[in-house]
């Protein structure tokens, strides 16, 4: 390197405009990066745009649903004898029929009030569920691969045994143990979702174990613990974030499957598991009904997954762009 | 080879004894007495005592450990006493001899329940994969080789679309589509069951005149009856045959749709980065045809993360078993477990549990020796 002829002037040479706009320009920093190249994914993009409105949604159900979604209109309103079937407001219905956009259920109850308050029970107990089980796994991972030898063997046995068994299986199994509600099908959704992020989360910590400035931590004397929160698991955040981000998406299937069976117990809940469940008897003669809440699921589940492709595909940097 | 199978196998015991274990202490933990649960809430004490005894369930579970009515305990100083007369040791004496145990609920024995259910299930679950896959691998393979056009772009949506419908929902649309849409046309579906009523398939022991065996053959050619597809095939009766395989179809299609669209990603991705390797271009540059140079180098080396995802999708799909079964009405291993788990049946719990885990484990190692196969260099030790 050889130093330039003539030193730098403070003078910028050029043009006052140009030099406010490249003074305006605030430096390149690893988040804006970060974020950056996830916004030039377009899966991404789109599944974000997909969670945004059913987060909207979800936070403001009072404000979108028309009805009460747990009142049977039965008695209450003029009209609504018997499952509206036939008449469905989004399509058109006569204006002298009571306005249910999904129509309702067979308790009476309106449909798309019950779909919008169900964004919430699923978002939810999705992130709550994956919550668990990353926080769970990432410990048993960590350790596990932190502390290698026997500790090791012993556990990621005990995830081969879980990951063995049919999760859904596992699943209806923990709920009728503990007790059928939603929260214990929280529970279980996130024990049997351990076993993927204790994986991830050991893979990364040997990763980087052996990685110098682990080497260096540990010769300026750092603790175990530090060495292992400090410097090795912020290193391993991106596989678990990318994990966990297709993981809920997993776990709203997971959710409204449990539902569907009907080990979540109250039934009376707004979730689109158990609607589906309740009416599918209804399939021959209002379809709606189950249409309604099916997409739903498949909506959130889509967006779940097109932002967490996107996001591998934005951190992975053995992935070259 | 061989070694390395055997080492395989050794090395699945711990797992398998672990699970083994576990499920038997799970199966245990469920709340609420197994009497009531079976014999109805308004059983007598005497009637449920009876039924205690009889079925053993007033042993201590493991060494000290009991269940008293739906509490736990401990007592220590039963220990050395129950260290080997208690219901996980009798259970494992009567494994070791091939006996499941009788079901509580359906006053039969689990071996036999395993027989009439799995056939279902079995046939499903294969009929699903074989769709899975030979519709994906080739969708994955043609999206890579027409990357970005509008085959791959729309297969790549449709994927997306497929792992992120659930299969009950899948299964109740394809239901409604096929049996009311498309009612009174050529492509209408049955909707539930294997049969429609009235049809049979008679079992092979029937066909063949063998009615008087008896034991693990007669068991043997009972399971192969079960599965209809391949037992009216082979003895000819083909309304019954073609009645089969159009039940068959929905529950297949709705079961298989999210392997389908995983093994479809996979391939095209593997199939993206193997394209993009040297020997492709010293292929290509050897002036062989492009087809050449996909299928046989491209495809061949791609193939090997799908061949994982395929054993992995195993479990997927016997979850995907008890929507799919609730959904069609089918009493298969997905149905029965459930209702099992529910009904606090212990001994079909077990026993089909243990069913899955060996299965699970032989996929395995059928996943693992088929790398072999695909990849030469990879050595068995």
């Amino acid at each position: 390197m050889t130093a330039p002829d003539t030193p730098l002037s403070p003078v910028s040479p050029l043009t006052p405009a140009a030099g406010d706009t490249l003074a305006r320009e605030r430096p390149a920093s690893l988040w804006r990066d970060t974020l950056a190249s996830i916004l030039r994914q377009r899966s991404a993009v789109v599944g974000l745009a997909i969670l945004i409105f059913l987060v909207v949604v979800a936070v403001f159900a009072p404000l979108i649903a028309t009805h009460d979604p747990n009142q049977s209109l039965l008695g209450v309103e003029q009209g609504v004898l018997k499952r509206e079937g036939s008449c469905i407001h989004a399509l058109g219905c006569p204006a002298d029929q009571p306005e249910h956009i999904f129509g309702t259920d067979g308790n009476f109850r309106d449909v798309f009030s019950r779909v919008v308050f169900g964004a919430r029970t699923s978002l939810t107990i999705g992130f709550a569920a994956i919550a668990f089980a990353i926080i769970l796994g990432t410990i048993i991972g960590a350790v596990s691969g932190f502390l290698a030898g026997g500790v090791d063997t012993v556990a990621m046995r005990l995830m081969d045994v879980i990951l063995a068994f049919p999760s859904l299986l596992l699943a209806i199994a923990i709920v009728t143990a503990a007790g059928r509600s939603l929260v214990n099908a929280l529970l279980a959704i996130g024990i049997v979702s351990v076993p993927i992020y204790a994986r991830v989360a050991r893979s990364a910590v040997l990763a980087t174990r052996e990685a110098d400035f682990v080497t260096a931590s540990r010769a300026l004397g750092e603790s175990s613990l530090g060495i292992l929160w400090r410097r090795i698991l912020p290193n391993s955040l991106t596989p678990l974030v990318v994990q966990g981000t297709l993981g809920i998406g997993a776990a709203v299937l997971e959710i409204a499957a449990l539902a569907f069976v009907g080990v979540t117990g109250d039934l009376s809940n707004a979730e689109w598991g158990s609607m589906i469940g309740l009416e599918r008897n209804q399939l021959f003669s209002a379809p709606h009904i189950i249409l309604a809440p099916g997409l739903a699921i498949t909506l959130t589940v889509l967006g779940f997954n097109l932002l967490g492709d996107g996001l591998r595909d934005a951190l992975d940097p053995r992935l070259n762009r | 080879m061989a070694r390395f199978i055997v080492r395989r196998l050794l090395v699945t015991i711990p797992v398998l004894f672990g699970i083994v274990f576990v499920v038997f202490i799970l199966a245990r933990v469920v709340p609420g007495d197994p009497c009531r649960a079976v014999l109805g809430e308004r059983a007598t004490d005497a009637v449920c005592d009876a039924f205690i005894q009889r079925y053993g369930l007033d042993k201590a579970i493991a060494p000290g450990l009991y269940k008293v009515g739906s509490t736990w305990e401990f007592r220590p100083t039963d220990v050395p006493a129950t260290l080997v007369d208690n219901q996980f040791t009798s259970y494992l004496g009567q494994l070791a001899q091939g006996d499941l145990g009788t079901s509580i609920k359906h006053s039969r024995p689990v071996t036999r329940l395993l027989v009439e259910r799995l056939p279902t299930t079995i046939e499903l679950t294969l009929v699903a994969m074989l769709f899975a896959v030979v519709v994906g691998i080739p969708v994955g393979l043609l999206s890579a080789y027409r990357h970005n056009s509008t085959v791959d772009v729309g297969s790549m949506v449709f994927a997306n679309l497929g792992v992120s419908m659930p299969v009950f929902v899948l299964g109740l649309v394809l239901a409604f589509i096929f049996a009311i849409v498309l009612k009174d046309t050529p492509f209408a579906l049955p909707p539930s069951g294997r049969l429609s009523s009235g049809v049979t398939v008679k079992p092979l022991v029937e066909v063949w005149g063998l009615q008087g065996m008896e034991g693990l053959p007669r068991g043997l050619l009972d399971f192969l009856s079960g599965i209809y597809t391949i037992s009216a095939l082979i003895t000819g009766q083909w309304g019954a045959w073609l009645d089969a395989v159009r039940h068959l179809i929905l529950p297949a299609i709705a079961l298989g749709t999210i392997p389908l669209a995983i093994i479809a990603r996979i391939t095209r991705s593997s199939l993206l980065e193997v394209l993009g390797h040297d020997f492709v271009r010293t292929a290509r540059a050897k002036g062989l045809k492009e087809r050449s140079v996909v299928l046989r180098h491209g495809a061949r080396n791609a193939l090997l993360p799908v061949v994982t995802i395929i054993g992995l999708q195993l479990g997927a799909l016997l979850s995907g078993a008890v929507l799919t079964e609730t959904v069609f009405n089918l009493a298969g291993v997905g149905r029965t477990m459930f209702e099992a788990i529910t009904g606090r049946d212990y001994v079909v719990i077990q026993g089909f549990t243990l069913l899955i885990a060996v299965v699970y484990v032989l996929v395995n190692l059928v996943v693992d020796v088929s790398y072999g196969y695909l990849d030469p260099r990879i050595r068995y030790r």
